[in-house]
């Protein structure tokens, strides 16, 4: 726990399909100013809560993940339980708002 | 009340930074509230700048309100990453209270929250946004690699975000309600040049189609009211700003169009103390430049009514 974990094209299906503990997606890149805003929140929400583990993916170093769910807006934050999609969070949002629409799974 | 503070400011971009430098230089040690996820205003969401005056090949939106941020941090700014959720303007000790509950005091208070994208107002762009309908060009450009995508808009923001566009695009039609665009002409210029450009004028956008993501827009034709269908997987929106005043609404007087009012050449609100800065007062100019003066000219504002009420 505690800080955010990255994930790439090859270690997506084991940290992130696979994992036992719901994970939280982060797509994302160096080029979006509203995932540069978002990053510091959700470091804090992982600093915070053990129940979940939230993952960083680099959308342009990563093409195929992003592809393959169909992302065309960043940030997008995916909440996958085995191995599904639970919850899509759209867009770079405040501390509480994200809390909110996460509540469930952490 | 030890912890009134001499000057809060709500909002950062060029107007909230640069009156922070000053509000700092004048050592009235300002509080300046950022925005949890806003922080840096509208530029964070574009690319070159290349009208800020003093930067001869241009400089990338993020980079230049980070040397702001930097610059007002440096003479003592306090700045903090964090919204206001409430504000009460009225009395001579005014309050705000952050995202965490937390209630800070000062006697005055410098209004740069600036302004927030507009939408079209259809039902399918809500629906239909983050999945091919988009507000922000250089985040989600990368996505629509040789596609036809659309931009909705006439001004600098749509025509800057066009141009953007096609350095991944296959095509980038850029849909208007006139039959001549308000940009700056140098950036007309540029698009009219661009052979990935296309043009749909004296178009609206009627609906946006599509089940999982984007297929398709309907346009309106502005004259005729016919209605005609462009196959595009993507749409971004840039038809321009309404300002973010709704937290000072019934509190210091507004516009129609809900700008803060401003007396004459100053930035005083009709409320003592209080000073509004930047595209949240502007509706004329809306440049980074000129948003920065009216910040500088807030700080200013502030020092002189706090020196005078004291």
């Amino acid at each position: 726990m505690g800080a955010t974990k990255k994930v790439t094209d090859a270690t997506f299906a084991d940290d992130v399909l696979l994992s036992d503990k719901p994970v939280i997606v982060d797509f994302w890149a160096e080029w979006c100013g509203p995932c540069k805003m978002v990053a510091p929140i959700l470091e804090e929400i992982a600093s915070e809560n053990d129940g979940v583990v939230i993952a960083k993916l680099n959308v342009d170093e990563n093409p195929q993940t992003a592809a393959s769910y169909g992302i065309t807006s960043i940030p997008t934050m995916n909440v996958y339980k085995g191995g599904q999609i639970v919850k899509t969070i759209i867009g770079a949002k405040p501390k509480a708002a994200l809390l909110a629409d996460l509540a469930p799974y952490l | 009340m030890s912890d009134v503070r001499n000057v809060i400011i709500v909002g950062s971009g060029p107007a909230g930074y640069t009156a922070a430098v000053y509000a700092a230089r004048a050592q009235l040690a300002p509080l300046v509230f950022e925005g949890s996820v806003t922080a840096g205003g509208a530029l964070m969401n574009t690319t070159e700048v290349e009208n800020f005056p003093g930067f001869t090949d241009g400089i990338v939106g993020p980079a230049l309100m980070e040397a702001m941020r930097a610059q007002a941090a440096r003479f003592g700014a306090e700045l903090v990453t964090d919204d206001i959720t409430s504000m009460d303007l009225s009395g001579p000790v005014k309050t705000v209270v952050d995202g965490s509950g937390t209630t800070h005091r000062a006697r005055s208070v410098i209004l740069a929250m600036g302004s927030a994208y507009r939408e079209l107002g259809l039902e399918n762009e809500k629906r239909l946004s983050g999945h091919g309908v988009s507000w922000c060009a250089t985040c989600d450009g990368f996505f629509f690699r040789d596609q036809d995508i659309a931009v909705v808009g006439g001004g600098d923001s749509a025509i800057e975000e066009a141009t953007f566009l096609t350095r991944f695009a296959k095509s980038v039609t850029l849909v208007h309600r006139r039959d001549a665009l308000r940009a700056s002409k140098i950036m007309v210029e540029r698009a009219f040049a661009n052979p990935k450009i296309a043009y749909a004028w004296n178009s609206e956008v009627a609906d946006i189609a599509g089940d999982a993501k984007v297929s398709a827009i309907t346009l309106r034709d502005t004259a005729t009211g016919d209605l005609r269908e462009l196959p595009v997987t993507g749409l971004f929106v840039a038809i321009g700003h309404d300002p973010r005043s709704e937290l000072v609404k019934g509190q210091v007087e507004l516009d129609d169009e809900g700008y803060v009012q401003v007396a004459g050449r100053s930035t005083a609100t009709s409320l003592p103390g209080i000073f509004a800065c930047g595209d949240l007062v502007d509706h004329t100019y809306r440049q980074a430049i000129t948003a920065a003066g009216s910040g500088c000219a807030a700080a200013l504002d502030a020092e002189r009514y706090l020196a005078a009420s004291e």
